[in-house]
């Protein structure tokens, strides 16, 4: 809903964040979590109810997210906020991919030279730019819902 | 002969001098001196007056200023609230206008019936222009109806729930809406584009098209009622080679800002799919 009534309103060019693919990264590469590809599912049938983007196309995206984000957090455990940036950057990359082949191949016509510069790039900034707010704020969340046990 | 005892001599005397020096002070001789004795004694009365207030503020003091806080506090407070009402009142009024402007409107397009539906969001995907409105099936809102402001189009009901519904702007790129070129007197399509810009394509090559040209919809295909304003013509393009113009235009609306748009409730788009011949191969 803040996506829908807040962040929607303030675009760079054509491009807008994407709140809910830099929170759904960041909650991914917390070691602790487990639930990050529920939470892609349901992420994607909520989007996907407000958007006239069919939901699947958004699911996909935000798992493909989650799938990334959980290859790197294994791979880049010591430097997560490069991992945050690479997923992020990936990410969006990605989604906005396969939002402009669908409607491409349902027959909107869409100027890929267009799309890259007043879109995809503009919006992969944005979400560049949430990036380390939404992790920490994630990590804290995350230390928060999984408290590490003590050992003695 | 009886000589006047000393003491009333005295007395004589001194009723004289007294009664002469009233008589000089009367005559304004004495205004002067009178003035700075007057004023000595009011410096030193003030003098006085200011000490005792001094010593009384020494004692009063603690009290007064736990109270001033108070007060002072009480009045912050409804300093706050009072913004928030201002706010609130100023938000109330530009809400107001508007609703007045689109009042007016509907009060001129008589033909029409309109429900006022306010501006809740927009479509999360940068790839389309889409907003969500507060009314639903519930209000009679059905697909397809057209959605218009005071200033002219804004798009047409894509998806309804009970209490929203989804728009489709005609600045959205998948959006085509049949129109007329009103001084030209040709019809043409406008289209949307991933910009937001929208613009003229099919305009005969036989057509003098000026700029400032009126774009209202043509009510062909049935998915608007005609006469709806779109904007006006500004860049037009013509090439000998193609087969058609184009041109740009610049939207009545101002997408940007869309707060409160109008549902055209009795407009039913028609389905014209059925009559379209089939093309055989």
């Amino acid at each position: 809903m803040v996506q829908s009534a807040i962040v929607s309103q303030f675009s760079l060019l054509s491009g807008y964040a994407d709140l809910i693919l830099v929170l759904l990264a960041a909650w991914a590469l917390q070691s602790r979590v487990t639930s990050a590809w529920q939470w892609a599912f349901l992420a994607g049938i909520f989007v996907g109810f407000l958007t006239h983007m069919p939901w699947p196309v958004v699911a996909a995206g935000y798992a493909i997210v989650v799938f990334m984000a959980q290859l790197l957090q294994q791979r880049v455990w010591q430097a997560p906020l490069l991992a945050m940036f690479g997923v992020t950057f990936l990410g969006t990359l990605i989604t906005q991919f396969l939002a402009f082949a669908f409607l491409s191949l349902t027959g909107t016509s869409l100027d890929f030279g267009e799309v890259l510069g007043l879109i995809m790039l503009p919006s992969l900034l944005l979400n560049m730019l949430f990036a380390i707010p939404a992790y920490t704020l994630m990590r804290d969340l995350a230390r928060w819902v999984y408290p590490s046990e003590e050992t003695e | 002969m009886k000589v006047p005892s000393s003491r009333s001599l005295q007395t004589t005397i001194i009723f004289l001098v007294i009664g002469g020096i009233l008589a000089l002070a009367l005559g304004g001789f004495f205004s002067s001196a009178s003035n700075q004795f007057t004023s000595s004694l009011v410096d030193v009365q003030t003098w006085i007056s200011s000490r005792y207030r001094g010593f009384q503020d020494f004692f009063t003091a603690p009290r007064d200023i736990v109270t001033l806080r108070t007060r002072n506090a009480e009045l912050e407070s409804q300093v706050s609230q009072l913004q928030a009402q201002v706010i609130e009142l100023q938000q109330r009024v530009s809400e107001t206008e508007i609703l007045a402007a689109l009042v007016d409107f509907s009060r001129s397009n008589p033909e029409s019936t309109y429900k006022a539906a306010a501006v809740i969001g927009r479509d999360p995907s940068p790839f389309l222009d889409y907003i969500i409105i507060n009314r639903g099936s519930n209000d009679d809102i059905r697909r397809g109806m057209p959605v218009v402001t005071n200033q002219g189009l804004v798009g047409r009901v894509d998806a309804v729930i009970a209490d929203a519904a989804r728009v489709q702007l005609i600045t959205d790129p998948a959006s085509v809406v049949n129109v007329r070129l009103q001084n030209a007197e040709t019809d043409a399509l406008l289209l949307g584009s991933v910009t937001g810009d929208i613009s003229l394509d099919l305009i005969s090559q036989n057509v003098t098209v000026e700029p400032g040209d009126l774009v209202l919809t043509s009510g062909l295909g049935g998915g608007y009622p005609p006469d709806l304003i779109l904007g006006q013509a500004v860049t037009i393009r013509t090439l000998e080679y193609e087969l058609f113009q184009q041109a740009t235009v610049q939207p009545a609306v101002d997408f940007t800002r869309l707060e409160i748009v109008l549902v055209i409730t009795n407009f039913r788009p028609v389905d014209i799919t059925p009559l379209v011949p089939e093309t055989t191969p």
